[in-house]
């Protein structure tokens, strides 16, 4: 069941992507509505985290495109962000709280220039939302899971973007920053503001998102949460491995075969 | 003794070059050094340092001169192709990156080796000198050398001031740079190039061999001492300028010396002695720290003891002997003496002739132990469904670390008990 929407914030269009020539996603053809809480679920390897990086560009695509707002992601950067995984990062780095959210002012203050009074003050309103004003000064290194977890979603704020794409944002934190995080995103909805968030917990899911895009591999569903929350179609994502699939992958990387004949000219510019 | 005072006057203008030249030098390839410490590559620096040599004897080779400007493009070629190189094999094959470094640092290094025996074997009057690449040579910076090298080193340090927020936030979270739009792929260029121009004009006062050690080990040394990136890249150029200064120093005093090899030595120090007293992060604080939580342990649970006697008893002030308070536990005789003797410096006992005994504070202190004893036991039972038999050793532990904060957290998760799992009081 992929459901698609008039009026689209997300189209993502033929989208392949591969590591080392192995395709982790194919073919993926979706639309997210605006203003939507969007849940990105499924199993371990399924390509969840690859779909929001391809969205974004941070992963080339071996074919197909995207466009968020109707436009190419370059014309729109500035109105994207990003909350990558906690682990991503490595949190021994020489750096305060207050630096860390600072750092969603970065883009927005381009090349050389110094961040301003005003970026400043939009930081520390930003922690403010997640609660961690009190943290300002504290060093990285000695955050626990949960505030690591909030000080990189002040970051996210402080770029005042329109659309978020947040990858595995409830991993591993407390259950008092997992009600703080979605009482957030709640709030950023109703303000207009589209939010992507890659999840893998199926019992909370059907509560935080309205709209649910199955993963595995390929594609299974897009669609508002009744309707793709279904024993079918979780049946669908979850069960069986796509052996197969798998395989014809690894032949791939090992044969050092493109994924598609020739690339289209429209994929390259996105 | 007079060499120390003739130098460190800085009268002879001479000194005062190679004074100048080695602290540009080594405090600007420290600065450098943060950001490839930072960004974890720590081992590109000395493949750099390495792949110099090569270009340094061909550039000689090739102009026949040495002229600093010519001989710094050619190490500046070989050194940036060995890192394209290193980023090469490492994408295009199955080879990890730290065999590709080592790869690539050896076949440059043996190459020039053996293009600097050809040289020093051709019979080119012009030659003598070249070999300082080696090994380094801080008193050789005077000159056209220094005009040169020290252009570069200021240029280093001026390139990372304007691109310091960049190269901070490539080092901490390349993916979300790139998410806002930075030009990443420039930026890690940039920082290679700075790389390479570091280890280029470092060579000069340390040597192809040890050139890693001038990038890192600053760097090393001041991540112990704090916290905050700007102030990190500072510390690490002052312990740069300060060995450079040194590398200087025994160049001046004594001409045969290698020189780099005693800038390594004096930085190494700094970085050992780093190591070994910064707050915090050091060793010895370390030690401290351990030390002062086994006293701490061993008077509360003195403390501990003299309380649940005096529960036995109902009477919490009078006077035990020590053989009463130890056979309620094994504490060895001696120690426990001592962890008396301090509590009754501190006010927490008395004692009389015939033994020890509580004062109201210390009373007050030994109750807080045996209740946060308590509260831990009915906590683990309660929460966590431990056996009530399983929960003692542990609370053995846990009672001389939970915070007031946490203490009152604790009871009120608890819903204020009277009793702990073995039915006894929680005073």
């Amino acid at each position: 069941m992929i459901l698609q929407v008039d009026d689209p914030v997300v189209e993502v269009h033929d989208l392949t992507v591969s590591y080392d020539r192995k395709p982790v996603l194919w073919g993926v053809d979706l639309t997210l509505p605006a203003g939507s809480l969007v849940g990105v679920i499924g199993p371990n390897g399924a390509g969840k985290s690859t779909l929001i990086k391809a969205m974004m560009d941070l992963l080339p695509a071996s074919s197909g495109y995207v466009r968020i707002f109707n436009e190419p992601l370059k014309q729109v950067r500035k109105r994207i962000s990003y909350v990558p995984q906690r682990e991503s990062v490595d949190w021994d780095f020489p750096a305060s709280v207050f630096d860390v959210v600072l750092m969603g002012r970065y883009g927005n203050l381009g090349l050389f220039k110094r961040p301003r009074k005003a970026d400043k003050d939009a930081a520390m309103q930003a922690l403010e939302k997640v609660g961690m004003q009190g943290f300002a000064d504290r060093q990285i290194s000695q955050l626990s899971g949960g505030q690591q977890q909030r000080v990189f979603l002040a970051r996210a704020l402080a770029q005042n973007a329109d659309i978020y794409f947040m990858d595995e944002p409830f991993a591993g934190v407390d259950i008092a920053t997992e009600t703080a995080i979605i009482e957030l995103l709640r709030t950023m909805r109703e303000q207009g503001k589209t939010v992507v968030v890659v999840h893998h917990d199926l019992q909370s899911a059907s509560e935080y998102f309205d709209w649910v895009v199955l993963l595995n591999m390929r594609l299974v569903a897009s669609g508002p949460t009744q309707q793709v929350m279904t024993q079918e179609l979780l049946e669908h994502t979850y069960g069986g491995k796509l052996t197969v699939l798998s395989k014809v992958g690894d032949l791939l990387r090992k044969q050092e075969f493109p994924a598609r004949e020739t690339r289209r000219q429209n994929n390259v510019i996105l | 003794m007079s060499e120390f005072t003739e130098f460190f006057s800085f009268s002879d203008a001479n000194v005062r070059y190679v004074t100048l030249g080695s602290v540009l030098l080594a405090s600007s390839s420290a600065v450098v050094g943060c950001f490839t410490l930072l960004r974890k590559r720590a081992l590109v620096g000395d493949a750099v340092a390495h792949a110099v040599l090569p270009g340094v004897c061909l550039a000689f080779i090739l102009s026949g001169t040495k002229n600093p400007f010519i001989l710094l493009l050619g190490a500046f070629i070989t050194g940036w192709l060995s890192l394209v190189l290193i980023d090469y094999i490492t994408s295009r094959s199955r080879i990890k990156e730290d065999t590709a470094i080592g790869l690539v640092l050896s076949v440059f290094f043996g190459i020039g080796i053996l293009l600097l025996t050809a040289i020093q074997h051709s019979g080119n009057a012009a030659q003598s000198g070249l070999d300082k690449f080696l090994f380094g040579k801080a008193a050789s910076l005077v000159g056209e050398d220094l005009v040169v090298f020290g252009a570069v080193a200021v240029l280093l340090l001026a390139t990372t001031v304007l691109f310091y927020k960049e190269l901070k936030l490539l080092c901490f979270d390349e993916t979300f740079a790139k998410s806002i739009g930075f030009p990443v792929r420039t930026l890690e260029l940039l920082l290679t190039t700075l790389t390479v121009f570091a280890v280029v004009v470092g060579i000069q006062a340390v040597g192809v061999v040890l050139m890693a050690a001038m990038l890192i080990t600053p760097a090393a040394a001041a991540r112990f001492w704090t916290e905050r990136l700007g102030v990190m890249l500072v510390l690490a150029a002052l312990i740069g300028a300060f060995s450079g200064i040194s590398g200087a120093f025994v160049s001046y005093t004594a001409p045969s010396m290698p020189t780099g090899p005693w800038i390594v030595l004096i930085v190494s120090m700094i970085a050992l002695l780093s190591f070994a007293l910064a707050p915090k992060r050091g060793w010895i604080s370390r030690l401290l720290r351990q030390r002062r939580n086994r006293t701490q342990i061993l008077e509360e649970n003195l403390l501990k003891l003299l309380y649940q006697l005096g529960e036995q008893e109902e009477d919490y002030f009078s006077n035990r002997s020590l053989e009463t308070i130890l056979t309620k536990r094994n504490i060895p005789r001696p120690q426990a003496l001592t962890g008396l003797r301090k509590l009754k410096r501190q006010g927490y006992v008395q004692h009389q002739q015939n033994g020890w005994a509580l004062t109201a504070e210390g009373e007050v202190r030994g109750k807080r132990v045996v209740r946060l004893h308590r509260l831990w036991e009915l906590y683990l039972t309660q929460y966590l469904q431990l056996a009530s038999d399983h929960v003692h050793e542990d609370a053995e532990t846990i009672e001389h670390i939970i915070t007031p904060e946490l203490e009152h957290k604790l009871i009120e998760e608890l819903n204020y008990p009277s009793l702990d799992p073995h039915q006894t009081r929680i005073p």
